[in-house]
């Protein structure tokens, strides 16, 4: 497999995690809405109701931000990361 | 000031924010010494106004890239706000707390789709569409599955999903400029679509860049200070995000006392149209998984596929810089999303809780009656009482009030100096306007650019290029006015719509375009065509009494045009021959971050 192949390989593999956590803040948790929102979750709200609030929201900007870092990395380790100057 | 304009833009935007801040304090004193109520709203519209038209004339260009693209050096966290600019629409201000104040937990779906887009945004697309270095959205879909026909499916998407959504927003600034200028609303489109060209004819990008930037700061302003300001005087919490768990239990416990009573239909005739009472509950989970999840999923699957956010990451220096940039636009948006929902709980808290001085639930008709506010806002057709079961007292479903007054009324419910209405609507109007000048820019490129030159006349120079773009600017901007005057559809349902008709034509072509290389072009026009015939079919079928399936609404029809246009697609592309072996290697340099962009830096 060539060095591009494996980059690619690793990049959707990184995609299909990405993909995952974005279900389980956007669509996973509201499956489940009812029963959990007799549950008092942080700052005591109730849970689903602050997943809605700020929760999957706040969850959704620290994910974007992750997997920015974890693709530069594998864009580093196969030596496909940009110069600064181009 | 030393040094280039990008290394300056902290500086430059620091003096800027500091600026806008002493202009609130100068008209808070010129409050207290007497200045009127309207003269405050008409100095910070046209104040703010003035400033974005200054800077779209100061990025005036003659370069077909920084036209198109701000000559792509946009630092990331400046891309991110003037994206978050873009993307808060004149509904996401006006509008956004209303609707969780009537629907709740319903409606909050909203919330989670337009913020959960965004990370396909920044995992599917953005980063690879920057690497392609289009200059719009059907640049890539004409380059990648090559051919004009592809190119202008693109178009024909582009067009109706945007020019769904750009009538609302130019029916926003045309509401507030009506307000806050005191002028009919059939002239106030038009003083709110020249600002909007004000900012985007000479500058393109550029200058739309530049602009929205100073509008997000405007309007996150505008939207911040009265939530935290408000909270504190309620004695709800210094932080209202994190300290207003006691009252959102409060309203559920006053909801629980009230009751929910259903008004007879005849009762309810009297109500002025567009008012509505609270008829759910603000906490509670009201809504079915599906109808919750569908909605959500619609509009994160529209975020991915409306062009004007998209070509916000053509801007960008770097691929690394688009995703990077990709958080910061969302953690922008965040800012101000996480806040509706606590302005909506302070808002009705305020008003239903008759142990706070404002509450007005459990007060005689006579008492709310002789109130200013209610008087103020009565007129303005926002507010109305009616004393269904004559026992003189106000129920909590004897009161109506319209969703922007939640927003726009608030502050001065709660007591809050005049000049902080003055603000909101500043905030307003920069909302409406940045996504309006997105949207229109938007729809101009992609015709100036795709149709004209590269399908009809390829040899045309950048000067005459940049003429036709910025005819066209003028025209659709007038068109949009044109049809929002007739005031056809209310703001929030047509940006809902605009989500839809993106994702049922562009967001499988899109997507597949980049992650699917045997994805051919008969398959993505079999995509785009077949996606946007089938959810516009569904829209009128529902619209006209069809009873739908899988309980898919008005609301949502992108969920089957989006399944139309993926089926379509993967069966067209895999009965046609696959792409030649240029395509191919086009689609592997897509997929790596380094090197020479597919397309030329100006092209």
């Amino acid at each position: 497999m060539s060095n591009q192949q494996k980059h690619w390989e690793k990049t959707r593999g990184l995609l299909f995690i990405t993909l995952a956590i974005w279900f389980v803040f956007s669509i996973g948790i509201f499956l489940f809405g009812a029963e959990m929102n007799e549950v008092t979750g942080p700052f005591g709200y109730p849970w689903t109701y602050w997943f809605t609030c700020q929760g999957s929201l706040g969850a959704f900007v620290i994910l974007i931000f992750w997997f920015a870092n974890r693709q530069e990395k594998i864009d580093e380790e196969f030596g496909f990361s940009e110069r600064e100057d181009e | 000031m030393k040094g280039n304009f990008i290394d300056n833009l902290p500086k430059v935007y620091g003096i800027y924010t500091g600026g806008f801040i002493g202009f609130i304090i100068i008209m808070a004193i010129a409050e207290q010494m007497g200045m009127t109520a309207k003269a405050i709203g008409i100095a910070f519209v046209a104040f703010t106004v003035f400033i974005y038209a200054l800077i779209g004339w100061l990025s005036r260009t003659a370069q077909a890239d920084a036209y198109y693209v701000a000559g792509r050096q946009v630092p990331t966290v400046f891309n991110g706000m003037a994206t978050a600019a873009d993307w808060m629409s004149g509904a996401s201000f006006v509008a956004m707390a209303g609707g969780i104040y009537f629907k709740g937990y319903g409606y909050m779906a909203l919330l989670v789709g337009w913020t959960g887009g965004y990370v396909l945004v920044a995992s599917l697309l953005a980063p690879y569409l920057r690497k392609f270095g289009c200059y719009t959205v059907p640049d890539f879909i004409g380059t990648r599955y090559g051919g004009n026909l592809a190119r202008f499916s693109a178009v024909v998407v582009l067009t109706v999903a945007s020019f769904t959504y750009v009538t609302a927003q130019i029916n926003a600034t045309g509401t507030i400029a009506s307000v806050a200028l005191d002028i009919p609303f059939q002239y106030a489109v038009y003083v709110g679509l020249i600002s909007i060209l004000l900012c985007s004819m000479l500058g393109g990008m550029r200058g739309v860049t530049w602009t929205q930037v100073a509008q997000y700061i405007v309007l996150i302003i505008a939207y911040l200070l009265p939530v935290f300001w408000i909270s504190n005087k309620m004695g709800a919490g210094f932080f209202p995000h994190f300290m207003l768990a006691d009252e959102v239990a409060r309203i559920g416990e006053l909801e629980q006392q009230f009751g929910f009573v259903k008004n007879a239909a005849a009762d309810l005739k009297s109500v002025p149209k567009g008012l509505a009472g609270i008829t759910k509950a603000h906490s509670a989970v009201n809504a079915t998984p599906w109808a919750f999840i569908s909605l959500a999923l619609a509009m994160m699957m529209g975020t991915a596929s409306l062009p004007h956010v998209m070509m916000r990451y053509f801007t960008t220096p770097s691929v690394k810089a688009a995703r990077k940039s990709v958080g910061w636009s969302l953690f922008f948006i965040f800012l101000l999303y996480s806040s509706a929902p606590m302005l909506a709980t302070l808002s009705k808290l305020s008003l239903i809780d008759p142990n706070l001085p404002t509450g007005i639930i459990g007060k005689t008709f006579a008492e709310v009656e002789a109130i200013d506010w209610y008087q103020n806002w009565n007129q303005a057709n926002l507010m109305f009482i009616s004393d269904f079961n004559g026992n003189g007292t106000l129920e909590l479903n004897e009161f109506f009030m319209g969703g922007k007054a939640v927003v726009l009324a608030t502050p001065e419910i709660a007591g809050l100096p005049y000049v902080i209405s003055g603000l909101v609507a500043a905030g307003g109007m920069a909302a409406a306007m940045s996504t309006a000048d997105g949207l229109i820019l938007a729809i101009a490129n992609a015709i100036s650019h795709d149709v004209y030159y590269k399908i009809i006349d390829p040899k045309a120079e950048t000067a005459k290029r940049l003429l036709v773009a910025r005819v066209l600017l003028v025209v659709i901007g007038f068109a949009g006015a044109t049809i929002a005057a007739m005031e056809i559809q209310g703001i929030l349902g047509s940006v809902i719509w605009a989500f839809d008709f993106a994702m049922s034509g562009l967001f499988f072509p899109l997507v597949l375009g980049v992650w699917w290389k045997r994805a051919n072009r008969q398959g993505a026009i079999a995509g785009m065509l077949g996606g946007l015939i089938a959810g516009a079919w569904y829209l009128v079928w529902v619209r006209t009494g069809g009873s739908g399936f899988l309980g898919i609404t008005q609301l949502t029809f992108g969920i089957f045009g989006s399944a139309v246009s993926l089926v379509l697609m993967v069966v067209v592309s895999l009965m046609t021959a696959e792409p030649d072996k240029a395509t191919q290697k086009m689609v592997d340099d897509v997929r790596v971050p380094s090197g020479k962009s597919i397309l030329g830096r100006s092209h």
